[in-house]
């Protein structure tokens, strides 16, 4: 267990918080993503809704009351917890539920981060031929600059894009695994038959549960939601279960379940209500029944465990946070998010594993769309820069806390990109691609080769040299030591490959 | 026995008994769901009428009650603010007369999905208009529109494909999600070839505007032959369109697709067959279809639906007579996973997926901003002083619209009535409990598996 305080960085608790923006007469800017939006209210503390509080009753008065105030008299006990926090006082803040959810597994064991890159990411860009007279004749407006970037260790004649630097950096220390010809035969250029192959692990479009949410079906545990753990505040399709729970939130720090007009134990005993209701149906035989009854059922075990996080936020108001590590009692800071919050959500991570909460497979998207059919420098450039120094700075958070043996992530697109740009400075949806896998476990190298561009197949695009279930093969069995066969449909066909240390 | 006003149906017909429990299913997933009294009205009618009522609405549609605004009273603006656009039409969801007209166009905006992410509130809501326009019409006609919208070409970049630079990602969803599905069919020389043939729209752009003056520029359409299906010629975008819902492909994708949003049932072939033939008979003509869908046996016998939740909040509102009064469902609709003019990508929401731990807490949310003006605090502190447990649950299912729940959850809510009686030990509790068990009934009502499906 993490000696850290984990609301260390937290917010400055009398500070007033920001009004949620639907709320104020300010109207959005155009460029204020959604997402961004949402995340502030949440994290501002305040209800969107302004309240009038009986005086006689025995919790605050005044429509301002703010969140951690509103939570106090909400929650029963939760005033005294939050007084042993500002005491530095964690452990009992963690109450009961983290600890019977870690009881059902032990802390130390392994865990995978599925990171999805959506949108196909252009594969010929992260890691170029860059010295390739071909390559830049493919490439007239988009090639990358020969000596632009850090040099691929293993294949001199690819170069790192200047925006990977900190991943180039992270490999060349061993703790990146490259595959730069991952993909299958009879590539499918379609988004979302190629992605659903990824995410099933199998080439087939009848498969409806994840490859992880399959391989937590047969080695998981019936009552532990956090197992399969989506941090893109919706179900990942790749954790698709179709037996056990799963869990979806955000941040841990914004998973906000409030009633209305009702406080102390009736709230207690409300919430849980909804969540037995969840238990009594989640078997019914009816599919909508049993879909909207399991998420009721688990809602109970997450907002039980990320109680602890509940008021740890940004009262800023300026955004984005400039640091989200800090919000999570990290000592890295990780890179401040333009749009959306992927350095928050893995600082948010991080900070789950160090206390304990029972994650076993994990799996998010970059807020970034890597679908680059026109002016693809403005979306990927920042985007990889992003993805990259957000990777690293969890990866050294890890380090930090003493977690990075538990933790690999497992990097992939839906497909690479065609080799030749179109006219409108962007790519088409083309073929194989590149995959990574990092952590300080992993094996680091390349794994297959770098598909040449002289032998594109009939479509122009590259053709993959590393079958991307043989991977996830050989991750269920050398991650987590059980039999591939149970999870991946032909696994015995597939190869493997040695990628654990 | 009276004459149907729709005439026969090219499919199976429902003759079970068309009752309350019916007509409920009808109104959420033909509409938004009952208001207080639509429930009994709408099974009187009979089935028959209750679907012509729906799929053949007389004139314009009105839209009843209090026009929307925001928290300070003042009204929406949709073009300009912020999340006003996804308020401006969840208030037509909530008070138009004719709900399946917005339903449709609700179908059209998922089953085209266009992202204001890539233009504007202003091209979006003019795409808006023009799916309304086609929404019980003609596909074919739509494919056309959709095919040269402005929000659609800046989408999926049908604007920069030009001659000789053809871009691939109009003419490859228009085929993978539009018209024939992924690999039914073509290949991806038909793609290639269809971006071709798509050529030569184009627009402006204007630093006070944006993209303007769109248009169809032949000196940037590739006039050359092109061939696409096997067939030969020097096609252009209409052409593109005319050969994908001609395709022998098209009709079966159309069909199981408009199906899937109204039954959680199986499309069994039979039935298929027969509706494909009507609707390639009816030159893609969309109303009979819905009609035979809406009366066919396993709309009212096959399993239940989750219902969208942007669907479900309009019912919220509907069911407890609100209009939009705050526009705070801008941002509590993502918290529910369905942002109108966002939806996550091209190939529109996921129907089958629609709950998860977090979007149940965005969706608790939503309960509690519909309860804003309607929990009971403060000034009601003497409410019900002489309300029963019973009574308690009746008040609290009327307040929603008197929808009944399944009898497991009635027993939960009634015994959780009677803890929160019994826990009140105090004094001070000894009169506001009722508030509060009356409230706590009220959040959770809408949020049990029978009210969020249909």
């Amino acid at each position: 267990m993490s000696e850290q305080p984990p609301l260390q960085g937290s917010a400055a608790q009398d500070a007033e918080p920001v009004l949620p923006r639907g709320t104020t007469q300010q109207p959005y800017c155009d460029g204020f993503a959604r997402s961004q939006a949402v995340r502030r209210v949440l994290a501002s503390g305040r209800l969107p809704v302004a309240r009038e509080w009986d005086p006689r009753m025995p919790v605050p008065a005044g429509a301002g009351i703010d969140r951690r105030r509103f939570l106090a008299a909400m929650v029963g006990g939760f005033a005294t917890v939050y007084g042993a926090q500002r005491a530095g006082l964690t452990d009992g803040m963690l109450g009961d539920g983290i600890a019977r959810a870690a009881a059902i597994r032990p802390t130390d064991s392994p865990i995978l981060v599925s990171l999805f890159l959506q949108g196909g990411i252009d594969a010929l860009s992260l890691l170029a031929p860059a010295g390739d007279p071909l390559y830049q004749r493919l490439r007239p407006t988009l090639a990358v600059a020969p000596g632009s970037g850090v040099q691929f260790r293993e294949d001199p004649s690819l170069t790192w894009h200047p925006a990977a630097t900190s991943l180039a950096n992270l490999h060349n220390a061993g703790k990146v695994t490259v595959f730069p010809g991952i993909g299958y035969t009879d590539p499918d250029m379609s988004h979302f038959t190629s992605r659903h192959y990824w995410e099933v692990g199998a080439t087939s479009a009848e498969l409806n549960t994840g490859w992880l949410g399959r391989y937590l079906d047969v080695a998981g545990s019936a009552s532990n939601p956090f197992q399969g753990l989506s941090l893109d505040g919706q179900m990942n399709p790749t954790l698709a279960t179709a037996r056990n729970p799963t869990a979806a939130i955000d941040q841990p720090n914004n998973f906000a379940v409030y009633l209305n007009g009702v406080w102390g134990d009736a709230s207690e005993w409300t919430l849980e209500t909804a969540s037995r209701l969840g238990d009594n149906q989640r078997h019914s035989r009816d599919p909508a029944i049993k879909q909207v009854a399991s998420a009721a059922s688990e809602v109970g075990v997450v907002r039980r465990t990320l109680k602890p996080w509940s008021n740890v936020h940004d009262v800023s108001g300026s955004g984005p946070a400039t640091n989200p590590g800090a919000l999570y009692g990290s000592s890295v800071s990780y890179p401040a998010a333009a749009t959306g919050d992927l350095p928050a959500r893995l600082a948010g991570l991080a900070a789950m594993i160090a206390h304990g909460v029972p994650l076993h497979c994990v799996a998010l998207t970059t807020d970034t769309q890597f679908d680059t059919h026109s002016s693809q420098q403005q979306t990927f450039v920042s985007g990889v820069q992003l993805v990259c120094d957000s990777l690293a700075a969890f990866q050294a958070d890890l380090e930090a806390r003493g977690l990075d043996h538990r933790v690999i992530i497992h990097v992939w697109s839906e497909f690479g990109r065609r080799a030749q740009e179109n006219g409108s400075d962007g790519t088409d949806h083309g073929a194989a691609g590149t995959s990574l896998l990092i952590g300080s476990r992993v094996n680091g190298g390349m794994v297959g080769e770098f598909a040449p561009l002289d032998r594109l197949d009939v479509n122009g695009n590259q053709r993959e040299n590393v079958d991307f279930r043989a991977v996830q093969c050989s991750l269920i069995e050398q991650w987590f030591g059980h039999d591939a066969a149970a999870v991946i449909p032909d696994a015995r066909r597939l190869k493997r490959y040695r990628l654990i240390t | 026995m009276t004459e149907s006003p729709l005439g026969p149906s090219p499919t199976a017909v429902y003759t079970g008994r068309f009752g309350e429990q019916q007509a409920t299913r009808l109104l959420w997933r033909a509409g938004f769901g009952p208001r207080p009294g639509d429930v009994e009205a709408t099974a009187r009618l009979g089935m028959d009428a209750a679907v012509a009522s729906l799929t053949r609405p007389a004139g314009r549609a009105r839209l009843i009650g209090r026009p929307p605004h925001d928290e300070k009273g003042r009204p929406l603006d949709p073009l300009n603010v912020w999340g006003d656009d996804h308020c401006w039409w969840l208030d037509r969801m909530v008070r138009s007369d004719q709900p399946l007209i917005e339903r449709m166009t609700l179908i059209w905006h998922s089953w085209f999905a266009t992202s204001e992410e890539a233009s504007s509130a202003k091209l979006m809501i003019r795409q808006n208009w023009m799916m309304r326009r086609h929404a019980l019409g003609n596909f074919h006609r739509l494919l056309l529109d959709v095919t040269v919208d402005p929000a659609m070409l800046l989408w999926l970049n049908g604007n920069t494909n030009e001659r000789g630079y053809p871009n691939e990602n109009y003419g490859r969803e228009m085929l993978e999600l539009f018209t024939l599905g992924a690999d039914r069919g073509y290949n991806q020389q038909d793609v290639h070839q269809n971006a071709r043939a798509l050529t030569g729209w184009t627009n402006d752009w204007s630093e006070a505007r944006g993209p303007v003056n769109f248009r169809f520029d032949p000196q940037l359409h590739d006039n050359g032959v092109k061939r696409i299906f096997g067939k030969r010629g020097r096609f252009d975008w209409r052409d593109s369109c005319r050969l994908a819902v001609t395709h022998p492909t098209h009709a079966s994708f159309f069909i199981a697709k408009l199906w899937g949003y109204f039954v959680g049932a199986e499309l069994p072939q039979q039935t298929a067959r027969e509706l494909e033939r009507a609707y390639v008979a009816g030159g893609f003509e969309v109303r009979p279809i819905v009609e035979a869908i809406l009366r066919h046996p396993l709309f009212y016998e096959g399993p239940r639906l989750v219902t969208p939740p942007v669907v479900w909040t309009a019912g919220l509102l509907r069911a407890s007579r609100q209009t939009v009064t705050t526009t705070s469902w801008a941002w509590i609709a993502s918290l529910t996973g369905q942002v109108l003019f966002q939806p996550p990508n091209v190939s529109g929401w996921n129907y089958a997926q629609w709950l998860d731990t977090s979007r149940w807490a965005g969706r608790l949310w939503a309960v509690n901003t519909a309860l804003q003006n309607h929990v009971l605090q403060g000034k009601h502190y003497h409410y019900g002083i002489h309300e029963t447990n019973t009574e308690a649950y009746r008040h609290a299912i009327e307040f929603w619209g008197g929808l009944p729940l399944s009898a497991t959850a009635q027993r939960m809510l009634l015994e959780l009535g009677h803890r929160i009686g019994r826990g009140q030990t105090q004094d001070w509790q000894q009169v506001g409990f009722r508030q509060q068990r009356q409230n706590a009934l009220r959040n959770l009502i809408p949020m049990t598996p029978d009210w969020m499906t249909a």
